[in-house]
């Protein structure tokens, strides 16, 4: 099956009962049991939702996956699966990892135990110095956020591979549309599915996707033992968002390009950083790995005063958190996204007070274009 | 402010634009900036969403407490405050826990470093013997699950104030209708929602209530960063429920007080353990700290065969997992909702094959008995 076929069939979409094209909300605590010895599947929506199990089936698919479990936000599906590992576990990250990941390992995670070291992940020879006798995990992002720096997946899961340990991917920015890290050998795929999955800026929800089951089978444990499954409606729409994620990041990817072309050429930006531009440096790596550049992208402007006056000034484009939306959203990672890592560990890895960060949408780009050249002046 | 009017208060005020007197659903991810280190106040809805701050601070108003917090189940909220605590930290429980929560601490914080001690929380001199160094909190059900007993809060609340641990209280058999455990001294309350304060069984939510405003800082920073949130449809519905929540609980008390009497004097029961009913041994206890007895019974049957006869003879009553919603819901606690309790310790504790948990809705009291009567004598 096809992509753009898969999205719209590939998990289970017709309600056996009645036929409906479409999974009903189940808006339900409990199930009613018809035996003593041997509860159904479901016995209660902590643990089983019908409405949230179509929605992982779905994701669980287009990664190609085995099992996909939906969390109450692409944090809480961040969290729980890193309660997988104990105490004295240590961890590999990449160093412009997302500041709520950031927070979580570095002042919950490391209370309980679990150490982190940051590396730049965009070198292997990095990661692999990194790793010590009690490394359980590499934690990667790419493209990365908000730099857009890229790491070679096939090569960090085969170090992995060889010490024994598993890798994780926040696949938040690609999609599986447009890469699919399980293929790539990797272990864990992280999403927030409140971006380009779902879509539409209207729902906050996370996924955690393994092709390993007894990897999947730990995971399902903590979601259901700590509770931070995606409640029902939030299951429907994100299912309801994903039906349009070929059309929607299609457009917003062409849509990029242009801006992108725009922005390079415009005097007051200094640089601007994209995968699918040939001069990035991870450009050859991320075309192997991956089906398209994506529609989110960061720049930077010649002053802290023009930055100021185009996230002011812009009006299509909302000056707002999040990303991956129908309307383009503009960021400011140093005080949004961003905001937990200390200010000079921030600068540090070039996340300077002039960076934007822009995520496409949908509108015409001409709109954005002429929006954003009178906001910069 | 009665409760059963706080209660119907909650969202009221929100909407100055329109003056509608329930807070809209902000199905929303983010919001936009007026500015550049402006904000309006919400910036993402895993750190504020409107349809959850209204009920969030309005739970916080029920139970008198500096603020409130919703997550995405009773688990979930429960998690986040064992968050408060670090490898090496040693918490003294109620022994018969719900299982989920018993789940949570020895085999997912157990993992951690945390250690806990299971004791009889209505034995306030039990808990002041569990006592180590390394102590640094008592988490007591105000009303256990499932066999219903009563702690003494006030009592084991001078304990821990003396000691200096923390108390949590997870109150979500009595809610704050029937008592307010910040009142008698709790540092914090938590509450499965998805049981009598969302009250329909259709919906999973926790909500946590926290006294001291600093303690609540750090609450919130945990609710944040783990970022398991209670959803804006789920939050509307949950403060749609806790608008009934007084009448609901009024009729569910009284349907619950004469099934204790009819099962009480029922040949083939031979054990009921309602606090409401004069024999049990906290009846007094509970008569001076809560307005009430709430609406769970316990009871033991004269065989087990008789107990896959109940459970599958009722048909008003559902055979289902979970509680405090207006219909009725009968469950089997030894296989069910505690299975994962050790079974030495679910046997030593009284959970056995011969105990069903009844959990009383808001029916008429004379068609549930008949459908009892009926499952038991067939």
């Amino acid at each position: 099956m096809k992509r753009a076929t898969q999205l719209i069939h590939g998990g289970p979409t017709v309600d056996q009962q009645t036929g409906a094209l479409g999974v009903p909300i189940y808006q339900i605590s409990t199930y009613r049991q018809t035996s003593v010895d041997h509860f159904s599947k479901y016995d209660y929506a902590r643990g089983d939702n019908p409405t949230r199990e179509a929605l992982e089936d779905t994701i669980a698919v287009l990664e190609n996956g085995t099992r996909c479990l939906a969390f109450a936000s692409g944090m809480a599906a961040i969290s729980t699966t890193l309660m997988i590992f104990s105490p004295g576990d240590h961890l590999v990250v990449c160093d412009d990892v997302y500041g709520g990941a950031y927070r979580v390992l570095s002042s919950i995670f490391s209370r309980m135990g679990v150490t982190s070291t940051f590396v730049d992940a965009t070198n292997l020879a990095a990661i692999e110095e990194a790793i010590r006798p009690e490394t359980k995990g590499i934690y990667l992002e790419t493209p990365s956020n908000p730099l857009l720096k890229v790491t070679d997946l096939r090569g960090a899961a085969e170090i992995a591979k060889r010490h024994g340990i598993i890798t994780l991917v926040d696949n938040t920015f690609m999609t599986p549309y447009l890469q699919r890290p399980l293929d790539l050998g990797c272990d864990i795929v992280l999403h927030s599915g409140t971006k380009f999955i779902n879509g539409h800026s209207d729902v906050l929800c996370g996924f955690a996707v393994v092709r390993d089951k007894e990897l999947g089978q730990r995971i399902r444990y903590i979601q259901n033992a700590f509770g931070t499954g995606l409640g029902p409606q939030d299951s429907f729409l994100t299912l309801r968002g994903v039906k349009t994620l070929k059309v929607r990041m299609d457009q917003s990817q062409l849509n990029t390009a242009r801006i992108v072309e725009w922005l390079k050429a415009h005097p007051r930006v200094t640089a601007v950083h994209y995968p699918g531009l040939p001069e990035h440096p991870g450009y050859a790596i991320h075309a192997a790995q991956a089906d398209g550049p994506g529609a989110v992208f960061s720049f930077e402007l010649d002053s802290y005063e023009t930055t100021k006056r185009l996230l002011e000034n812009s009006h299509l484009a909302a000056f707002a958190v999040s990303l991956g939306g129908v309307e383009s959203i503009i960021s400011y990672p140093a005080k949004m996204s961003h905001a937990s890592v200390p200010k000079e560990e921030r600068e540090r890895k070039g996340i300077t007070d002039t960076l934007v960060r822009l995520s496409v949408g949908l509108e015409d780009p001409d709109d954005l274009i002429a929006d954003f050249e009178k906001a910069l002046g | 402010m009665n409760i059963a009017t706080e209660a119907v208060q909650i969202g009221l005020e929100w909407d100055t634009r329109t003056g509608a007197v329930t807070v809209p659903i902000y199905q929303t991810a983010t919001f936009r900036h007026p500015g550049l280190g402006q904000s309006t106040g919400y910036d993402y809805s895993r750190s504020g969403n409107p349809t959850r701050q209204a009920l969030e601070s309005g739970i916080a108003r029920l139970d008198g407490a500096a603020r409130g917090f919703a997550y995405s189940s009773g688990m979930a909220a429960i998690a986040n405050l064992l968050l408060l605590f670090k490898s090496g930290d040693h918490l003294i429980v109620t022994e018969d826990l719900y299982g989920g929560t018993c789940r949570l601490f020895d085999k997912v914080f157990g993992q951690f470093g945390l250690s806990f001690s299971y004791v009889d929380t209505s034995d306030t001199i039990a808990v002041a013997a569990a006592i180590q160094p390394s102590t640094k909190a008592v988490f007591v059900e105000t009303l256990t699950n499932p066999l219903l007993k009563f702690a003494d809060l006030p009592a084991i609340a001078a304990l821990c104030k003396s000691n200096n641990l923390l108390l949590i209280a997870d109150n979500t058999f009595l809610t704050p209708y029937l008592l307010r455990p910040l009142d008698l001294g709790a540092d914090i309350a938590v509450y499965s929602a998805t049981k009598y304060l969302a009250g329909h069984n259709d919906t999973v939510a926790g909500v946590v209530t926290v006294k001291d405003p600093q303690l609540a800082e750090t609450v919130y920073f945990h609710q944040n960063s783990v970022g398991a949130v209670l959803g804006p449809q789920d939050a509307w519905l949950t403060t749609r429920g806790i608008k009934t929540l007084g009448i609901r609980m009024d009729r569910q008390q009284e349907n619950a007080v004469r099934i204790a009497r009819w099962l009480a004097a029922h040949p083939r029961i031979t054990r009921v353990y309602y606090p409401g009913l004069a024999n049990h041994p906290d009846h007094a206890l509970m008569k001076r700290d809560s307005r009430g007895f709430g609406a769970m019974i316990a009871f033991e049957v004269d065989k087990h065969e008789l107990v896959e006869q109940i459970l599958l003879k009722t048909k008003l009553i559902s055979f289902a997992e979970s509680l405090g919603g207006v219909e009725s819901l009968i469950t089997f606690p030894e296989v069910q909702t505690h299975a994962d309790i050790p079974p030495d310790l679910r046997a030593r504790l009284g959970i056995n094959d011969v105990l069903l948990r009844l959990s009383v809705g808001i029916e008429d009291c004379d068609d549930l008995i008949e459908d009892l009567r009926q499952a038991i004598e067939p």
